[in-house]
């Protein structure tokens, strides 16, 4: 079975791409601070306004900072924040949507009540108002924020896949056992799904990624150290693109696009891996 | 159908009153005393400035119990009383909101209809043209996988900067006043077409891609194997996949708003354009929070009348809900 699975995976070329774009700015993100000439991203290393060349990769900022360097150390809270916000609201997703799926009633209607709430408040809204009320926000703690509001969508759906589990013969007879819930959903229910959960959780990293870009852009990104988003602010702050700065205000957006097209690419690949009817041949 | 319209009508309201509680609820647990950066702008007077203090304190209503607040809350909001702005003082935000709207409404209703329209014709034709569809999906992965914002100043940067074919700040030049006139509109719509472009673009990719998907699954379910084996025309067979697969397509467009409204904020926000998103970014720099909470109050009555709609033409499109409500919402 995992074979095949792996065997289906190395012949995907969607995954193959989407996979080998993510792990480059994945090593890019690890190595990069170590092989970059500077050592702190806000520091003033030399003139402003250099196009890049040799000693400043992707050019200097107004101010003289390294541009390179601060997309290196932006890449890692990027990835930082795609791992914990997109892992932490898959978790809550999870959580919730089985719940609510396997055990009906009163319970499922309280759970998909909220959801559907939190579902129609626009994330962004609701990251704003909160976001707005932390004085010091750390890159973690933005991820917490981000992982709080993006769960309802995945709740949902996997609320539903959890309705038509729950009526398959073969969990019907672990219930004549006399398992407990918690037990049939881990060992019954959710390995039927773990296709699916890890396919959410790319979707989810994805979206944190883009979410932090957008909180950071605004004003309400890290109040200390570097991110893309606040790269790009700075970026329109100083009117980078009216002075055609082109190389402080473009390559940041650049990567995480490439990032996110890649990680949604690379989920469409997977599905056709755990899918076989999706399969070209 | 009554019962499914009486459904979403509560999950609404519940949402709405909801909302307006957080809205209330977090900027007062929210650090920084607005007030106070109002009274520095008299800090040159320090006896004026404890007098403006108190007076400001009482007028906001920030020296009452938090409930009876709660409550005025809510009065003044049916009376259409969000308070005063604090960065545009003594403008009411109310005042500050409603010039701004028609901008940001402006640039976002013609952006989702257009994208919606064109991106679902372009992946239904997608769906049954391998050709085109191996160039386009890929395209149409990384144009979704792209913050609104980034596309923003893509475009500024070659349509504004390099070429300059249009301007890249503001809604109209600073030479003009609003009015209505050929000069003011030619000058309005030369700059809204780099915001509505940089949000066309994006949203483009998602619809395309969920509509070519919707397509291939639909092509392949039972009903269409059975018209085949009918010998029905491909044509007629087209037409009733699609009929099928858009109906998806439309719940879609309300589980979309909030990503697409977050990023008509940023996207406001680099090209200068004076609507809500650049109004709300203003009062975060400046600590304004009855600004921010009115922004946030819009943006969910917005949201809320979308999802109504949205609900109404999904309700005249698909007869199984008109006929009978049964299942899930």
């Amino acid at each position: 079975m995992m074979r095949e699975i792996l065997f289906f995976a190395f012949r995907n070329k969607k995954l193959r791409i989407g996979f080998s774009l993510v792990l480059f700015f994945l090593i890019l993100a690890i190595i990069g601070p170590y092989i970059s000439k500077y050592k702190d991203p806000l520091e003033y290393v030399g003139p402003g306004y250099q196009p890049p060349s040799k000693d400043y990769w992707l050019g200097t900022t107004t101010f003289g900072q390294d541009v390179f360097t601060q997309l290196v150390h932006g890449l890692r809270s990027s990835f930082f924040i795609g791992f914990f916000g997109g892992g932490l609201a898959t978790l809550i997703g999870l959580v919730v949507g089985f719940l609510a799926g396997y055990e009906g009633g009163l319970f499922d209607e309280v759970l998909m009540m909220i959801t559907n709430i939190l579902l129609v408040i626009p994330t962004l809204a609701l990251l704003i108002i909160v976001a707005s009320y932390l004085p010091y926000r750390g890159i973690f703690i933005e991820s917490v924020i981000i992982g709080l509001t993006a769960w309802p969508w995945t709740a949902r759906a996997v609320r539903a896949q959890t309705l038509s589990l729950k009526a398959r013969e073969y969990v019907n007879l672990t219930r004549i056992t006399g398992r407990s819930h918690l037990k049939i959903i881990l060992y019954e229910i959710m390995p039927n799904m773990m296709s699916y959960v890890f396919m959410v959780f790319i979707l989810q990293f994805g979206g944190a990624i883009l979410a932090a870009v957008g909180l950071d852009f605004i004003g309400l990104g890290p109040t200390k150290g570097i991110s893309i988003g606040l790269m790009l602010q700075n970026a329109v702050l100083w009117n980078a693109i009216q002075l055609g700065i082109w190389w402080w205000a473009i390559p940041p957006g650049l990567v995480i696009t490439l990032i996110v097209g890649a990680l949604y690419f690379m989920n469409t690949g997977l599905d056709e891996v755990f899918n076989p009817r999706l399969r070209e041949m | 159908m009554k019962k499914y319209l009486r459904m979403k009508i509560f999950v609404y309201l519940l949402t709405f009153v909801f909302a307006v509680t957080i809205d209330w609820l977090i900027p007062r647990l929210m650090p920084g005393n607005p007030i106070l950066v109002l009274v520095s702008r008299f800090a040159t007077l320090p006896e004026s400035a404890k007098v403006v203090y108190s007076y400001l304190t009482k007028a906001f209503g920030l020296d009452l119990p938090m409930w009876k607040q709660y409550i005025n809350f809510w009065i003044a909001f049916f009376k259409g009383d969000l308070g005063i702005s604090i960065y545009l003082y003594p403008k009411p935000v109310l005042d500050v909101l409603k010039s701004a709207l028609p901008y940001s409404l402006g640039v976002l209703i013609p952006s989702i209809l257009a994208s919606w329209f064109v991106g679902n014709t372009l992946g239904a034709v997608a769906a049954r043209r391998k050709r085109l569809d191996s160039v386009m999906l890929p395209v149409m992965y990384f144009i979704t996988g792209a913050p609104y914002l980034w596309l923003g100043i893509l475009l500024a940067y070659f349509f504004g900067v390099v070429l300059r074919w249009f301007p890249i700040a503001g809604a109209y030049s600073f030479a003009l006043r609003p009015h209505l006139s050929w000069l003011f509109i030619s000058d309005y719509l030369k700059h809204w077409v780099l915001p509505f472009l940089s949000l066309f673009i994006v949203q483009l990719g998602g619809w395309a891609i969920g509509m070519r998907n919707m397509v291939i699954y639909e092509l392949e379910a039972n009903y269409v194997r059975y018209l085949e084996t009918l010998g029905v025309s491909r044509k007629l067979i087209r037409k009733y996949a699609f009929r099928n697969a858009i109906l998806p397509q439309v719940t879609g467009l309300a589980l979309q708003l909030g990503t697409v409204i977050a990023g008509q904020v940023t996207t406001e926000v680099v090209f200068s354009y004076p609507g809500i998103g650049y109004i709300l970014t203003q009062a975060i720099l400046n600590q304004d929070y009855f600004l921010i909470q009115g922004c946030f109050l819009f943006i969910i009555i917005g949201v809320l009348i979308a999802n109504f709609t949205v609900d109404l033409v999904y309700m005249a499109l698909d007869p199984r809900i008109r006929y009978s409500y049964g299942g899930e919402i």
